[in-house]
C-alpha cells in the first residue's frame, strides 16, 4: 500500500501551478500526478517523496487535501502482465475506482489503484504472485 | 372596453365610500374570526370600532410573510376548512411554503378581478390564449386561466417548458394571446427567430405579463418581436394571486382593483404614509377576502400610485412598475427566491462552509441561478464519489425548497470574498 495526496481544486486558471509551487517551495519531489476533473471542480492526485511534509505544506497554503491509501504493485515489463492481474481482481469482485501508473525508483512501471476493498485486493494479488509495494 | 364599468369607472368619492364600508366590515370580520388578528389588535390596543375613516387604517398593525409562516398552514383561516374550495401556496422565506386558501366567494372575486385585467390588457371572448405559467400550487397559472375563461376566451393550459413545442402550439392552434413572464416571452421570440419564423407567421396580438418585474424597454422589444400589445399585471398569492392590478392599453400604470384591495404607500424608513406619486412600500389590504383576510399586508414591493383618471376611462388608481424591494427577495424564472431559503439549505451541510454567493444571470432571456459554496471538509477530498454525492445532495435540497434548478459551484475554502460588515451574498447580473 502506498499513500497518495488528493487535493481539491476549483475550476480556476492557475490553480494547478499554484499547487505545484507550494510543493516546490517545500522542497518536495513529485513522483506522480494525475487529475480527475469535472466541469465544476477537479481532484489532483499526487504521490511525493514526503507525503506528510507535502500535506502540511498544502494545508498551510489553504489547499483542501487529504491522504488516501492506494494498493500499488510493480508490473513486469511484458505484454499482458497487467491484464492478468486485473482479471484476477475482477473475478474476485474487487472494484477499482481509479488507477494510474508511475515510475518506481528502479525504473519499473508501478500501478496504484483506489478500491473499496483493499485487503481483498492485496490478498488476491499476493495469490497471483504480484509484487506489492 | 371595460369589463365592469360600474366599478372601474366609479367616482373617487364613491370608491372611497365603498372601500370604507368594506374596510370596517373586514376588520370586524377578521377580529371576530381569526385569533391571530384578535390577539394582534388587542395587543396594539385597537378595536374594529376605531376604524371610522380610511385613514384610520394606520392605527392597525401590519401583517408580514413571517406571520403567515408562523401560522402555517391554516392558522390565518377565518372559516372552517369545510368552506375552503381551493388551496395554493407560494415559496416561503424558509423551508415551508406560504399557504393561501379560497372560499367559493373568494374564487368568484378572484376570477372577476383577473377578468377585468384581461379585458383591460386587450383580451376578448374570441381570443385563444396560451398560458405559459407553471400549473400547480403557483397562483399565476390558474388565476389567469380562470380570468380568461370568464371573459369567454379559449384557454390553452400550455404550462411551462419545451419552448419549441410551445411555439408549435402557438402556430398550429392560432394562439392570439400569450400569458407568461416577460422574460419567457422574449425567450419564445428568440426561439421563433432561430427556427426561422417571422411574427407574421403567428396570430398573436395580446401579451399579458406578470410574476416578475419588467422594464419598458423589455416591453418594446416584446412588442417588436412578437407583434403583441404587452401589458403588465401584478398580484401576490397572500392577497389573492394575480388580479390585484394590471395595465390597460394606455400602459400608464397598473389599475388596482380597488373595490377589493386597498393600497397604501408607506415610507420604508418609518412607515409614515407618503403622498400621491411618491415611491414607497406598497401595503395592501384585502377588503373582501373571506377565507384569509389580509389587513395591511406588507408587500415589500416599491412603487407609487397615481389617482388621476386614465385615458381609458377607468378611474381606479394606477400603481407604477415595481421599482424594487425593501427586502432581499429575488424573482428567478418568475419564482420568488429568498436568500434565507438558500442559506437554510446550505447550513444543513457540514461539509461546506458558512460563506456562499448567489449569482443570478440571464442568458437567452432565461434566468439562471448559481449558488457558490466553499468546501471545508478535508476528509472527503480523497473520495470522488462522496464529492459528487455532496454536490447532487445540495442541488436536490435546493431544488426541493426553491422549486427551480440551481447550478452549484463547489469552490475551494476561502475563495469567496469575505466581508467585514454585512456580507454581499447576492449578485444579480441581469440587465433588466
Amino acid at each position: 500500500m502506498i499513500k497518495q495526496i488528493a487535493v481539491f481544486l476549483e475550476n480556476r486558471e492557475g490553480r494547478v501551478s499554484e499547487c505545484c509551487k507550494v510543493l516546490k517551495d517545500a522542497g518536495i519531489n513529485l513522483r506522480s500526478m494525475s487529475i480527475a476533473d469535472t466541469k465544476d471542480f477537479g481532484i489532483l492526485r499526487i504521490i511525493t517523496d514526503d507525503n506528510e511534509l507535502a500535506l502540511s505544506a498544502l494545508k498551510t497554503a489553504g489547499f483542501l487535501s487529504s491522504l488516501v491509501e492506494l494498493v500499488a504493485i510493480e508490473v513486469p515489463d511484458k505484454s499482458g502482465a497487467l491484464a492478468d492481474l486485473l482479471i484476477a481482481l475482477y473475478e474476485g469482485s474487487v472494484n477499482i475506482e481509479y488507477m494510474y501508473s508511475f515510475a518506481g525508483a528502479n525504473g519499473h512501471a508501478q500501478i496504484g489503484f483506489k478500491t473499496t476493498s483493499p485487503e481483498k485486493a492485496v490478498a488476491l494479488l499476493e495469490q497471483c504472485g504480484a509484487k506489492l509495494i | 372596453m371595460i369589463y365592469d364599468k360600474k366599478i372601474e369607472t366609479m367616482s373617487r368619492a364613491d370608491m372611497r365610500a365603498l372601500q370604507l364600508t368594506r374596510l370596517k366590515e373586514i376588520v370586524k370580520y377578521a377580529y371576530e374570526n381569526v385569533p391571530f388578528y384578535k390577539k394582534k389588535y388587542d395587543e396594539a390596543g385597537v378595536k374594529p370600532s376605531d376604524i371610522q375613516t380610511l385613514e384610520d387604517i394606520q392605527k392597525l398593525p401590519f401583517v408580514t410573510k413571517a406571520d403567515l409562516r408562523e401560522n402555517y398552514p391554516y392558522g390565518m383561516l377565518s372559516v372552517p376548512l369545510s368552506k375552503i374550495s381551493r388551496i395554493h401556496a407560494s415559496s416561503g422565506t424558509s423551508g415551508k411554503p406560504t399557504v393561501v386558501a379560497y372560499t367559493d366567494e373568494d374564487m368568484e372575486v378572484w376570477t372577476e378581478c383577473v377578468a377585468r385585467l384581461v379585458v383591460a390588457g386587450g383580451g376578448r371572448s374570441d381570443d385563444i390564449v396560451q398560458i405559459c405559467f407553471g400549473y400547480g400550487l403557483f397562483t399565476g397559472a390558474l388565476g389567469l386561466h380562470q380570468g380568461w375563461e370568464r371573459v369567454g376566451a379559449a384557454v390553452i393550459p400550455a404550462s411551462v417548458g419545451n419552448t419549441e413545442r410551445q411555439i408549435m402550439l402557438m402556430k398550429d392552434l392560432q394562439t392570439t394571446a400569450l400569458v407568461s413572464t416577460p422574460s419567457y416571452a422574449l425567450h419564445i421570440a428568440e426561439e421563433m427567430e432561430r427556427l426561422g419564423y417571422k411574427p407574421e407567421d403567428f396570430k398573436l396580438r395580446v401579451g399579458m405579463f406578470g410574476s416578475e418585474a419588467s422594464s419598458e424597454e423589455m416591453h418594446k422589444e416584446i412588442a417588436r418581436k412578437l407583434h403583441v400589445l404587452p401589458t403588465d399585471n401584478y398580484g401576490l398569492s397572500e392577497l389573492i394571486g394575480p388580479g390585484v392590478s394590471g395595465e390597460c392599453e394606455h400602459k400608464c400604470g397598473m389599475h388596482i382593483n380597488e373595490d377589493h384591495f386597498y393600497a397604501e404607500i408607506l415610507s420604508p424608513e418609518d412607515f409614515s404614509p407618503l403622498g400621491e406619486g411618491e415611491y414607497g412600500e406598497l401595503v395592501l389590504t384585502s377588503l373582501t377576502k373571506k377565507s384569509m383576510p389580509m389587513i395591511r399586508y406588507r408587500t415589500k414591493d416599491i412603487t407609487k400610485i397615481d389617482y388621476s383618471p386614465c385615458a381609458c376611462g377607468r378611474t381606479t388608481a394606477r400603481m407604477a412598475k415595481l421599482k424594487g424591494r425593501t427586502d432581499d427577495m429575488l424573482v428567478v424564472k418568475g419564482v420568488n427566491v429568498f436568500p434565507s431559503q438558500i442559506e437554510g439549505v446550505l447550513l444543513s451541510f457540514k461539509e461546506i462552509g458558512g460563506s456562499y454567493e448567489i449569482v443570478v444571470t440571464r442568458e437567452d432571456y432565461k434566468d439562471k441561478l448559481e449558488v457558490r459554496v466553499e468546501l471545508v471538509d478535508d476528509s472527503i477530498v480523497g473520495d470522488y464519489g462522496k464529492l459528487e454525492k455532496l454536490s447532487a445532495d445540495i442541488r436536490h435540497a435546493l431544488k426541493t425548497v426553491l422549486q427551480i434548478d440551481v447550478k452549484l459551484s463547489i469552490l475551494e475554502h476561502k475563495s469567496l470574498k469575505r466581508y467585514e460588515g454585512k456580507a454581499k451574498r447576492v449578485i444579480d447580473l441581469r440587465k433588466y
